[in-house]
């Protein structure tokens, strides 16, 4: 059988072929951190309860502290890295959505993703999305706010990129 | 974080995961196969988990059926919460699942691993006793298909290499007028002090519930309580919760006496809303 050692792994990350000699068993949140300098997504509970890991696999949210570098390979993963002046950051800042900032990235690909999906997302689908993340220093009220001004705004443009 | 290495398997078929396990387990790895993997990855930060190999189950074509066949519905044991909560195909079960984790983390959580993991809430096991529904496990000496209540004793009965393949659900079963709720201690999001699922087929009503003991169950003794028209719904109910098996939970999310407690006022609102309720 197959050793238990580490492995090269190509992955898709943020539209860039990336190469990396990682263990098999670890998380996708420090092989993108520690292997490849992608420190957008951040260790928080390191038990899927935060959220302030989050980016996108193949566009679906997902924990990456609770997912294996090795299973996403083939796939597409997204990281606050590779998000390119998108709605919701800006309208994260038009409503102060943050104050430390740590929860941030995760929050805003959890709703980027929301946002992508589910363009006519109602209010119990907002509030069942933002119930994945955390914030600590409670900017709730201000993210809820940013996620439906862009909502609002996909809305009245729908073919706005 | 994993603490320590294991080595990664993406098997095609159940024929090689089942040889893989096999091989692996004569070469001392302690295989444990793998569907979501959240379970695993946390409860191994913890070392609450131990294995030198993982065996993913998630390219296996069978493990990612979602297949409406004329009279049954199969499921396949890989499919993610919030895959099966989109297709919404057996409502009562889009429920129990919709009130597991939260949504990103049903994004990677799927039905076989709630069923088969350490954490004993196993809330999606409610819809399919009260459904009673088929389970197809693999395993080094083949397939079978077994009914779901029958293998399910606090937990899945699964032999040592054996996994969930699928499940099969009567569609008869899905469509029937259905009742589910859950008790938290506090928020939208955790385990439950109290989770409740029911079915009513031919006037009788069908109850299982998760977070009253440490594991969930559907009960005979339970249900004839629940469904003795004689007596009034009060003694219904309270001869019910007197028959619930032990022990009854008590730690930091509840008492014993409090989820007793949960648990009757749920089952009132059961026999309300399934129109079983007169006298309440």
């Amino acid at each position: 059988m197959e050793e238990t050692t580490k492995r090269e792994l190509v992955l898709h990350v943020n539209g860039e072929r990336r190469s990396i000699v990682a263990r098999q068993a670890e998380t996708l949140l420090f092989v993108l951190r520690d292997g490849l300098g992608l420190t957008g997504a951040k260790p928080g509970c390191l038990n899927g309860d935060c959220g302030a890991c989050t980016v996108l696999v193949d566009g679906t949210p997902i924990k990456s502290c609770m997912m294996l570098a090795i299973e996403t390979v083939g796939k597409e993963i997204t990281t606050i890295e590779g998000l390119d002046d998108a709605p919701i950051q800006h309208a994260f800042v038009r409503h102060f959505s943050f104050q430390c900032g740590y929860c941030t990235p995760g929050f805003i690909m959890n709703a980027h993703a929301l946002i992508e999906r589910h363009p006519n997302a109602d209010e119990a689908a907002i509030q069942e999305w933002l119930e994945s993340n955390i914030c600590r220093c409670t900017s709730y009220q201000e993210i809820e706010a940013a996620v439906k001004e862009v909502l609002e705004a996909k809305k009245a443009a729908p073919t706005d990129p | 974080m994993v603490p320590f290495d294991f080595a990664y398997y993406r098997p095609q078929s159940i024929a090689e995961a089942t040889a893989l396990f096999t091989a692996l387990e004569r070469d001392g790895k302690r295989p444990l196969y793998y569907g979501g993997g959240t379970e695993i990855i946390t409860l191994s930060r913890l070392n609450l988990v131990r294995t030198a190999a993982v065996i993913d189950i998630k390219a296996i074509p069978e493990c990612r059926t979602l297949d409406v066949g004329n009279d049954s519905l199969v499921l396949g044991a890989a499919l993610s919460l919030t895959e099966l909560e989109e297709a919404n195909l057996f409502p009562l079960l889009t429920k129990a699942a919709r009130e597991v984790a939260d949504r990103t983390a049903r994004n990677q959580i799927t039905l076989g691993g709630n069923i088969c993991g350490q954490i004993f809430y196993r809330e999606t096991a409610l819809p399919l006793f009260v459904a009673e529904a088929d389970v197809i496990i693999a395993g080094p000496y083949g397939i079978r298909q077994c009914r779901f209540n029958d293998w399910f004793h606090q937990q899945l009965q699964l032999g040592r290499g054996e996994f969930v393949v699928q499940f099969k659900v009567d569609r008869a079963a899905t469509a029937l007028p259905h009742f589910h709720r859950k008790r938290r201690k506090q928020g939208e999001v955790g385990y439950p002090l109290v989770t409740i699922a029911a079915l009513k087929k031919d006037g009788t009503v069908r109850v299982a519930l998760s977070g009253v003991c440490p594991f969930p169950f559907r009960s005979a003794e339970v249900e004839a309580h629940v469904n003795d028209r004689s007596r009034p719904v009060g003694e219904r109910i309270q001869a019910a919760v007197d028959a619930f098996p032990r022990p009854i939970l008590h730690d930091i999310e509840g008492s014993a006496d409090y989820r007793l407690f949960v648990a009757a006022q749920l089952l009132e609102d059961m026999l309300r809303e399934l129109g079983d309720g007169e006298t309440v």
